[in-house]
């Protein structure tokens, strides 16, 4: 008797492990999260628009029907992603998520403050390499820093009513998400590798 | 033998019980980080880098994309004021003001997040579209049969979810109670 008791208080502690495990491990195991959806109808680097949600949309649930979304798939292996997207007239909002879903930058068109978001995307590898005496903190551009080197980029544009989707559409067909084909000259400004260590 | 059979009871507990309590906190989701305002429910914190492990469990298992913080916040109810869930065959009246916000939207859905099919393709509001009072404060019912003002069909579909999100919000992970977040009451008031 007292062995079976011990028996199920040693699974119940395990168990408690394999919960833990799992929830922890969910992320990273989970075949049908929102990246895994997305991925055979997007492209890589380049802006996607989604359809408008309506009843016989299954690809993501709890999607806003008032929203024109477009996706951005990156992958900043190849370098650093530029962003724009032209405000449409309601609301326009960009977020980022990780490959794992987690939200974590989101910005709407009144905290950008312009007629246009524009944004730099990077590693915060290739953030520390960046020259700080560059133009490039003189222009006043964003730079965000993405914890993963692949991710989403959600742009949405709201359609107030629904005579304005076909609108606030076109706003999201204006907007870009590429890689510079060329980069600025400090590639080639790069050391060159050091020669080989002398044989003994 | 009998040491055979003893651990594979142990282990068999530890699987039932392990995923079994996983099964269920993602399923039904979990008291962490939650604010409740009435019958509306948000997890402020799903929309920043800073989320606990149960909802990213959940969102990456049911393939959602959470609102982000700079974006929104997002508040669902699954039942009424008085803990009565919500019925699509039912007469639902949502009425009152809304947190600030510069846009909101509120949405029905199935209880799996798809939206419910209708003859007038009308799936939710937007706080431009609603027909206000004098007062500013609206009035939406939700029935499967056509009502007037601002009627919202259900399809009569036996249970659905309702999903208010606000958009460039002061409302966040700060906020605690009903005075930083006046959310409209939803009182069922009729059923056949």
């Amino acid at each position: 008797m007292i062995r079976l008791l011990f028996t199920i208080v040693t699974g119940v502690v395990l168990g408690a492990i394999v919960h833990l495990v799992s929830v922890l491990a969910l992320p990273r195991i989970a075949s049908q999260d929102a990246y895994s959806r997305l991925t055979p109808t997007t492209k890589l680097n380049a802006v996607t628009q989604l359809l408008p949600a309506d009843p016989s949309y299954t690809l993501m649930p709890y999607m806003d029907p008032a929203f024109a979304v477009a996706v951005c798939r990156y992958d900043l292996s190849g370098g650093p992603l530029k962003l724009t997207v032209p405000v449409s007239q309601a609301y326009t909002s960009v977020s980022f998520y990780t490959r794992n879903e987690v939200a974590y930058y989101a910005i709407n068109d009144r905290s950008a403050g312009k007629k246009v978001i524009e944004l730099d995307l990077m590693t915060e590898a290739q953030h520390n390499e960046l020259p700080e005496d560059e133009d490039v903190t003189a222009a006043d551009r964003l730079i965000i820093d993405s914890p993963s080197t692949t991710g989403l980029i959600v742009m949405k544009a709201l359609a107030p009513e629904p005579g304005l989707m076909v609108q606030a559409q076109a706003t999201l067909a204006a907007s870009s998400c590429k890689i510079p084909a060329e980069q600025p000259a400090k590639t080639t400004e790069a050391p060159p590798s050091p020669p080989p260590a002398a044989k003994r | 033998m009998r040491l055979i059979f003893i651990t594979l009871l142990a282990l068999l507990v530890a699987a039932v019980v392990g995923l079994g309590t996983t099964w269920m906190t993602t399923t039904r989701g979990t008291e962490l980080g939650t604010l409740t305002i009435g019958a509306w429910t948000a997890r402020p914190r799903t929309g920043t880098a800073d989320v606990d492990p149960y909802s990213r469990a959940t969102i990456t298992r049911n393939g959602e994309l959470q609102i982000g913080t700079g974006d929104g916040v997002a508040f669902t109810a699954t039942t009424d004021d008085g803990r009565r869930p919500l019925d699509g065959r039912c007469d639902v009246v949502v009425s009152g003001v809304t947190p600030a916000a510069r846009f909101w939207t509120l949405t029905l859905y199935d209880n799996k997040g798809h939206l419910v099919a209708n003859s007038m393709q009308r799936y939710g509001f937007t706080s431009q579209e609603i027909v206000r009072g004098a007062d500013g404060a609206f009035e939406i019912r939700i029935a499967s049969r056509s009502r007037a003002g601002n009627w919202l069909p259900t399809g009569g579909i036996e249970r659905y979810a309702l999903m208010l999100r606000l958009y460039d919000t002061p409302v966040g992970v700060a906020t605690r109670t009903q005075r930083d977040a006046p959310m409209p009451s939803i009182a069922t008031v009729g059923c056949p």
